[in-house]
């Protein structure tokens, strides 16, 4: 109890980093460029463009976690049955390209998908069709996929290996058949790691601008980029506020849907 | 007696990285039988019940299931339950619904259910714990918990895994009289697996002796523990004085150079053997009434007995007994023939006695 005060730089830059600029954005959100209170920057976010941004978004963040959770759950289960050295390192090529910069890896699919790019050069070479989805949001879906894949893997990989095999074993036992003993014990047990990725994906695509800078030029425009714009284009840090505010409350009450979900999902499956 | 026998495991032999678990291993299990697998760690126990419960499939060999052959049939589909060493309890679900699981798969009615959930909470004496979460119950709670799991499926046979493994010991007591009354009530046959040969000796009806893949003994608790078959068993099964001998003749013993009456026969003449004598079956009397003379080494209390230690002819004689004798008396030693056990030499690594590192 005497170590509290080992907290206190946290603490500290908690209040400098996260509660402060929390609160700005609050502040700007709330106000008009001579400082009185408004609701207008709020109610931006109706405009036609911008519903449509976010409605892309939202579409896009979706299938993009979707996506990610059903390629990510059968290797995450392909990796607990393997030995602990063998998943190690399976993991650790997953995490591999992590460790090269974000934008230079995003950069990469750029290059890679450009009409004149990489793909295209091969398929050319061998006289197949070529593929036009740069600028488009299927770039986009693969980019944020790319991008956010481990952050799915892990989690789950994380909740199953936490699951004791006998437990499996005594489902077998009372007569669960290996696709009962899924559903009902392994998929529920497993649900904590499957919402925090579905978080981990999800929020980020949601609110992502680099990606669809990069790979959906300025064709595609996601709700990211409408504030992006707002606070580099256009200088108004009261509209890009009011709607990051506005973004905020979409994506809290989303996870809320997800973590009932959660709750329900032990007893819900009977 | 073929008619009663209801698994019958044949030739099972099973390895792990080439190290052999199991080595042709032969046993059956008779109808309404409380079985249980005794050995150190490591002597396949486990194993060989695994391979009943369908969690390991056998290397060689087969196992029969009321004469059919369920070798390689899947957990779900036989129709035997287990209660696992660590519960295994589903923590996602109610008691109720840990219960109901087996029951749920096999489409039962939700009044069946309901009927059977109440009467397995009542047999393990845990009435109206229907809605609880099998975090919030103790140990020994939890492993009656998993015991009525496995048991509302109406099995013909329980295996229990060390079930009791986890508990302290007055728990522990409690639960062995408990699992026997059990027994009584459900007239089902019971394989149990457990290294504390008491636990066997108080349980079992017949008890399976293991060591390093191989059976040494199979008997009633009485049969094992007054006749051990080998040096292991002897030392496995309580405390006990293995001596090396030499069989004179038929009920004649040599025990380190003093002649000792024995009721054994058919081990040859002159030939060399282990004698086994149980601590209490030592009697301490005047120097000149003992067969052998020995002075009083240790004296330790236990409670229900005194445990000596006695130095004569150059062996140390464990003695348990009530009366105490000082330490440095001179004592002699006599045991009535109907308590001097004789053994065969070891023949093999596994038949020698061993202390039990569990």
């Amino acid at each position: 109890m005497n170590k509290k005060w080992l907290s206190y730089p946290y603490g500290l830059w908690m209040a400098a980093f996260i509660i402060l600029p929390l609160l700005m954005i609050v502040y700007y959100g709330f106000t008009t460029k001579d400082g009185s209170f408004t609701f207008s920057n709020l109610t931006q976010i109706a405009y036609p463009d911008h519903l449509k941004a976010l409605g892309l978004s939202l579409l896009l963040a979706v299938v993009s976690t979707v996506i990610c959770l059903v390629l990510s759950y059968p290797l995450a289960m392909i990796l607990n049955k393997k030995s602990m050295n063998q998943a190690s390192f399976i993991v650790l090529i997953f995490i591999l390209p992590m460790w090269m910069n974000f934008l230079l890896r995003t950069l990469a699919w750029q290059n890679l998908l450009e009409n004149n790019g990489v793909i295209n050069g091969v398929l050319s070479f061998f006289h197949l069709p070529q593929i036009h989805i740069i600028n488009t949001p299927a770039a986009i879906v693969l980019g944020m996929i790319y991008n956010f894949l481990p952050f799915m893997v892990l989690p789950i990989y994380n909740s199953l290996i936490k699951i004791d095999p006998e437990i499996i074993h005594a489902a077998y036992d009372l007569g669960a058949t290996p696709v009962i003993a899924f559903f009902r014990i392994i998929l529920p047990l497993s649900m904590p790691g499957v919402v925090s990725g579905i978080t981990m994906v999800f929020v980020p695509a949601m609110t992502t601008f680099v990606i669809s800078d990069l790979l959906g030029g300025s064709k595609v425009l996601l709700i990211g980029n409408v504030i992006e714009q707002e606070f580099k284009q256009g200088y108004n840090w009261h509209v890009g506020s009011g709607m990051s505010l506005v973004l905020m409350a979409f994506i809290l009450i989303s996870m809320a849907f997800t973590v009932k979900y959660d709750d329900t999902e032990g007893t819900g499956l009977w | 007696m073929a008619k009663d026998k209801l698994i019958d495991l044949i030739n099972i032999s099973k390895k792990f990285d080439d190290q052999y678990v199991l080595d042709e291993l032969n046993l059956y299990i008779r109808r309404n039988e409380f079985l249980t697998l005794l050995g150190p760690s490591g002597c396949g126990k486990t194993t060989t019940l695994r391979i009943i419960g369908g969690f390991e499939t056998p290397d060689t060999g087969s196992v029969l299931f009321e004469g059919k052959d369920i070798t390689s049939l899947p957990p779900y589909q036989r129709n035997l339950n287990t209660v696992f060493q660590k519960y295994a309890l589903f923590t996602h679900m109610t008691i109720a619904e840990n219960i109901a699981f087996g029951l749920k798969i096999k489409k039962k009615s939700q009044s069946y259910i309901q009927d059977k959930i109440k009467y397995a909470l009542k047999l393990v004496n845990l009435d109206g714990y229907e809605n609880r979460r099998a975090d919030q119950l103790s140990g020994g709670q939890q492993q009656r918990i998993a015991i009525a799991r496995a048991i509302v499926n109406e099995p013909k046979v329980l295996l229990l895994d060390e079930p009791l493994g986890a508990l302290d010991l007055k728990l522990r007591q409690e639960m062995q009289y408990e699992l026997m009354r059990l027994k009584e009530e459900l007239g089902i046959t019971f394989v149990y697996v457990t290294h504390d040969q008491e636990e066997a000796l108080t349980m079992s009806d017949t008890i399976v002796v293991m060591n390093q893949g191989y059976i040494q003994q199979i008997g009633t608790p009485e049969d094992i523990y007054n006749e051990p078959e080998n040096a292991f068993v002897a030392d496995f099964i309580g405390d006990s004085n293995i001596i090396p001998s030499i069989m004179i003749e038929d009920r004649l013993v040599e025990i380190l150079g003093a002649r000792f009456p024995c009721v054994d026969v058919g081990f040859g003449q002159d030939n060399p053997v282990d004698v086994v004598i149980r601590p209490e079956d030592i009697e301490l009397v005047d120097p000149e009434d003992g067969i052998i003379q020995g002075i009083v080494t240790s004296v330790i209390f236990k409670g229900v007995h005194y445990e000596m230690d006695v130095m004569a002819n150059g062996f140390e004689w464990l003695v348990h007994s009530t009366n105490m004798v000082p330490v440095g008396t001179r004592v002699g030693i006599r045991v009535i023939p109907f308590n001097i056990q004789i053994m065969n030499k070891p023949e093999s690594e596994d038949e020698e006695a061993v202390v039990p590192d569990e």
